[in-house]
């Protein structure tokens, strides 16, 4: 794997409604094995990010601990950053976004994180709704320690050793639909198509949206047997594509009727769901749960936007938080002063 | 026989049944000699349950205004047969028994050299009202009015406060002050009142208490309104005793002095987290963005928090931890009152740290050294922990009044924002620009191309870039050290007073003694029991972790230092011995652990038992108690 990333951009690269170009979203150059699916995710946030236009510094990148909680070095360098604890990012960001409700938090996880350790704070986070974007980068193992399924990883499905395995796998984008998640979605690294746009959605979605991102270890769960390697997903995928269209942006692209959905957020912008002849509606919950199983028992890999509610009232609406963000909030503010003490001074005697 | 006298001197225990409406009785009986000034600690000694098993509140009347626990107690107020047997047997020769006389007392239960006054509470509530709640609440009420004459308590003052608690609600106060009437009727009838103990108004009471309008508070209310005062923002905790009421009261003063005029939103956030840890990661989250965040827990809490505050350590990212402890280990005695986390605070995490912590002892230090955690905490850019306990935080103490300086302005630390950026030529999260070990950090959002850093509980260079560098890992834990140094000069000093004169002193030996939190109050008592019988005792109350200089001197300054805490373990001792580079043998402990406060009498009997040993040449390693 190389170690030094060029600096050297191109004079006309393109730039975004800020003037930022995609290179103003890079981060440091990764140090996760060649070929591994969380680049393809790193580069899809970055992307996304551009894509969004917004301002790096005013987006903050919370992870855990893993392959995957490494990831957001490798994007968004202008943007501040906490690597936190194993299984203890939710609890930050929601820490985090109380603190300064104004920044857009984008939090990376992986299964062992989020699915193992994590399991409690990952449920709690999607209870509380709190305003952020959560993507799990899900490989079925842990790649640190070398190779040890982890708790998604499928029932049978063969690890690198040879053990098949007996458990059957947590699905974190059902658990996600069933603890009523206002925005859930599954993708796969290989798939920018989907991916970005995904993220965008997610990104512009008030309130607690997660993104189940299957991406293979190419060093420990890529080989036959395994359920999650690149060749395993790409032959089982049912992708549902999609498009996103910002709120400032005009509606450009004209569909053929029948084959497009539109699904509009909260801020204006609207998500096009593309090839939805089917059935699949996104405000069905008791639907995505059932497309998610039905995937699932005929060995297929459902992709796409699962579940969406753009109403949904997030953390700061439900505990009626000021629109101020409180760490800009000073002493005039937040202390009563002496006068206040003394009547408190007089009640206490 | 002859009875306990003393005027505004003595110590009085109810025993009841939890979950039936003593406390609240209990606690009008208290604050009515608090509204009459004279000094008085009462406290509650109550079971981890809801309803139905023995509880306690221990009331300590003093004169010269110890708080602490004096030992022993001169009269009981008995209406819980459960536990009949033991509460007579622990009254002090001389003493009084008030008990339930609808049945008559059995015969093993009488001593010959206790008073006994038997009051029909329950015959009297029956027959006076028809709803058995009232006949079981008000039954509290009767005995309150009975205690106020024979302890000469002013009739206006307990009606005072039952106006005050029941403000508008004129049934309850009519059948209450009834209820009042009603026992001290039946005592006025009845006994020789008021006894040979009994208060009096202003009388012997110490002239500098007098002079202070003192107020009653716990130290978990006091440290909820430090937490208003200091600024926080976000409280993020989990349940557990004898924590909770830090949080509660911070959310009643919350609800009542931070909604926003403008649109009526909340200028705070109270987050109810699934345990302690996410508890502590949401203090780690706000904190890092700059909001000042705290939570409070006890010792189990603490245990969970301990991985968060060894990120937060090495991170340096600010936190407020409120540690209300309680008896350890595991769920020990939940609702007793212990010392038993200071090694666990100090040393909280793993790997090499060492954590801030502030002693407070009165809910007035409560309340000030809460305002100072947050200031430190961002001064400093680390955990600071206030090491409460069940005693100082859910009992009433009487207190100074809190006082505010409007001038106050939060010290906010080293924080670059987007102008401080631009004014720098270069800026390294972890850069020790001015040799204090403190460097200077920036918030996310706060300029579009600078000042953005990775926070990582990752070992980092001094641009925070990831470095797995032994010379880079050894430059920032040291560089924290020095920190942890320049804390001394930050943190409250300890507290000293001139020595005690005695007159005849019959040691030679220069005799010291530490403490801190609410072992200071009965200390203080001890010491001046034992300057009485002739040994002299320098004092020094112990306020904060890292050691001030000044600890050291004292140590060295003395032949023999007592070190008087609530654990098994001496584990300030050891605190000490590790810290300050004492020889064990120059530190001798002096401890309780059996749940219910330290009392003076215990110091006193535990030290002067150590001068007898150290007479006959054996030095004391370690003192064991019951």
């Amino acid at each position: 794997m190389s170690y030094i990333k060029p600096t050297f951009r191109h004079p006309r690269l393109p730039t975004n409604r800020l003037g930022y170009t995609v290179a103003d979203y890079d981060g440091s150059i990764s140090t996760l094995c060649a070929g591994c699916g969380h680049d393809s995710i790193s580069a899809a946030i970055r992307n996304a990010c551009f894509e969004s236009a917004i301002p790096p510094h005013r987006i903050a990148k919370i992870s855990g601990i893993g392959c995957s909680s490494k990831m957001p070095t490798y994007f968004l360098g202008k943007s501040h950053g906490f690597n936190s604890v194993h299984g203890r990012m939710p609890s930050v960001a929601t820490g985090a976004s109380l603190g300064n409700r104004n920044l857009t938090y984008i939090g990376v996880s992986g299964d062992g994180d989020t699915a193992s350790i994590g399991m409690g704070q990952f449920v709690h986070l999607i209870r509380r709704n709190v305003n952020m974007t959560y993507i799990v980068a899900n490989n079925g193992c842990y790649g640190l320690t070398k190779g040890q399924d982890s708790a998604t990883a499928d029932l049978g499905s063969v690890a690198k050793g040879g053990a098949v395995n007996p458990f059957d796998g947590i699905d974190l984008g059902s658990l996600a639909v069933l603890q009523g998640a206002s925005f859930v979605a599954r993708s796969f690294s290989g798939d920018k198509a989907q991916l970005e746009p995904l993220i965008r959605a997610a990104m512009a979605h008030k309130g607690f949206a997660f993104i189940d991102v299957v991406s293979p270890c190419v060093t420990f769960n890529n080989h036959n047997g395994s359920t999650k390697s690149y060749s395993e997903t790409r032959d089982h995928l049912d992708a549902m594509p999609l498009d996103f269209v910002p709120m400032r942006e005009e509606i450009r692209t004209q569909y053929d009727e029948g084959t497009t959905q539109n699904v509009t957020l909260h801020d204006g912008s609207v998500i096009h769901l593309h090839k939805a002849d089917s059935s699949y509606k996104t405000d069905d919950r008791n639907g995505a749960m059932a497309a998610v199983q039905k995937a699932k028992d005929e060995g297929r890999i459902l992709t796409g936007l699962l579940y969406l509610d753009p109403d949904t009232q997030d953390l700061n609406q439900n505990i009626s938080l000021a629109t101020r963000p409180l760490n800009e909030l000073g002493k005039d503010e937040l202390c009563p002063g002496s006068k206040v003490l003394d009547s408190i001074n007089e009640g206490l005697r | 026989m002859k009875q306990i006298e003393g005027i505004n001197d003595f110590v009085v225990k109810f025993a009841n049944v939890n979950g039936t409406g003593s406390a609240s009785a209990n606690h009008l009986f208290a604050k009515a000699i608090f509204r009459m000034g004279i000094p008085v600690s009462p406290r509650n000694i109550f079971p981890s349950n809801i309803q139905g098993l023995p509880t306690w509140y221990e009331v300590r009347v003093s004169k010269n205004g110890y708080l602490g626990r004096r030992g022993g107690v001169d009269m009981m107020v008995c209406v819980n047969p459960q536990s009949m047997e033991k509460d007579v047997a622990s009254v002090e020769p001389g003493g009084y028994f008030l008990y339930d006389s609808t049945k008559p007392l059995a015969s093993h239960l009488k001593r010959d050299d206790v008073t006994y006054l038997g009051v029909p509470l329950t015959e009297m509530c029956m027959r006076e009202y028809s709803v058995p709640r009232l006949q079981q609440l008000l039954k509290n009420v009767v005995y309150v009015g009975a205690m106020a004459a024979l302890l000469d308590i002013h009739f206006p003052v307990l009606k005072d406060l039952l106006n005050d608690q029941f403000k508008g609600k004129e049934k309850l106060i009519s059948s209450n002050v009834q209820a009042l009437e009603m026992g001290y009727q039946f005592a006025k009838e009845n006994f020789q009142c008021p006894l040979p103990i009994r208060l009096e108004k202003g009388g012997n009471v110490a002239p500098h208490i007098l002079e202070t309008p003192h107020i009653l508070m716990n130290g978990n209310t006091a440290a909820a309104l430090g937490a208003i005062y200091g600024g926080a923002t976000v409280a993020a905790w989990y349940p557990i005793t004898p924590s909770t009421s830090v949080v509660d009261a911070f959310a009643k003063y919350a609800e009542r002095m931070r909604i926003d005029p403008g649109s009526g939103k909340k200028n705070f956030a109270i987050v109810q987290a699934e345990d302690e840890l996410a508890a502590m990661g949401m203090v780690v989250g706000a904190s890092w963005n700059g909001a000042r965040s705290f939570t409070a827990t006890s010792g189990p809490g603490l245990s969970l928090m301990s991985e968060f505050l060894g990120l937060a350590y090495f991170a340096e990212v600010p936190v407020v931890l409120i540690d209300v402890q309680r008896s350890g280990p595991s769920t020990g005695m939940p609702t007793r009152s212990q010392q038993s986390d200071i090694l666990a605070a100090a040393y909280a995490s793993h790997g090499d740290t060492k954590q801030v912590l502030l002693f407070p002892a009165t809910p007035r230090e409560c309340f000030d050294m809460t305002v100072d955690a947050f200031d430190l905490s961002e001064q400093l850019q680390t955990p600071v922990i206030m090491m409460s306990d069940l005693d100082l935080g859910m009992n009433d103490w009487m207190s100074p009044p809190l006082e505010w300086d409007d001038n106050y302005e939060m010290k906010r630390g080293k924080v670059l924002d987007g102008e401080g950026l631009d004014s720098v030529e270069t800026w390294g999260r972890y850069l020790d620009v001015d040799g204090d070990g403190i460097c200077y950090r920036t918030l996310p959002g706060a300029h579009p191309s600078k000042g953005a850093y990775f926070t990582r509980g990752s070992s980092k260079d001094e641009m925070a870039i990831y470095s797995e560098s032994g010379d880079d890992y050894v430059q920032n834990v040291d560089r924290l050290l020095r920190k942890f140094e320049t804390a001394k000069g930050y943190v409250p000093k300890p507290k000293t007073h001139p020595p005690i004169e005695v007159k005849r002193p019959k040691t030679d030996l220069k005799l010291g003694a530490l403490f801190f939190g609410t072992s200071a109050s009965p200390s203080y008592e001890a010491v001046e029991i034992l300057a009485e019988e002739g040994y002299p005792i320098d004092t020094m109350r112990i306020r904060a972790f890292p050691f001030h200089e000044s600890l050291d001197q004292f140590i060295h300054d003395h032949d023999m230092v007592f070190v008087i805490e609530q654990n098994r373990d001496g584990q300030m001792r050891q605190l000490i011995m590790n810290e300050c580079q004492i020889a064990p043998s120059h530190l001798t402990s002096v401890l309780n652990y059996s749940g219910t406060p330290i009392t003076a009498r215990h110091i006193a009997q535990q030290i002067r038992e150590a001068l007898d040993t150290r007479s006959a040449d054996i030095v004391p390693l370690h003192k064991e108690t019951a």
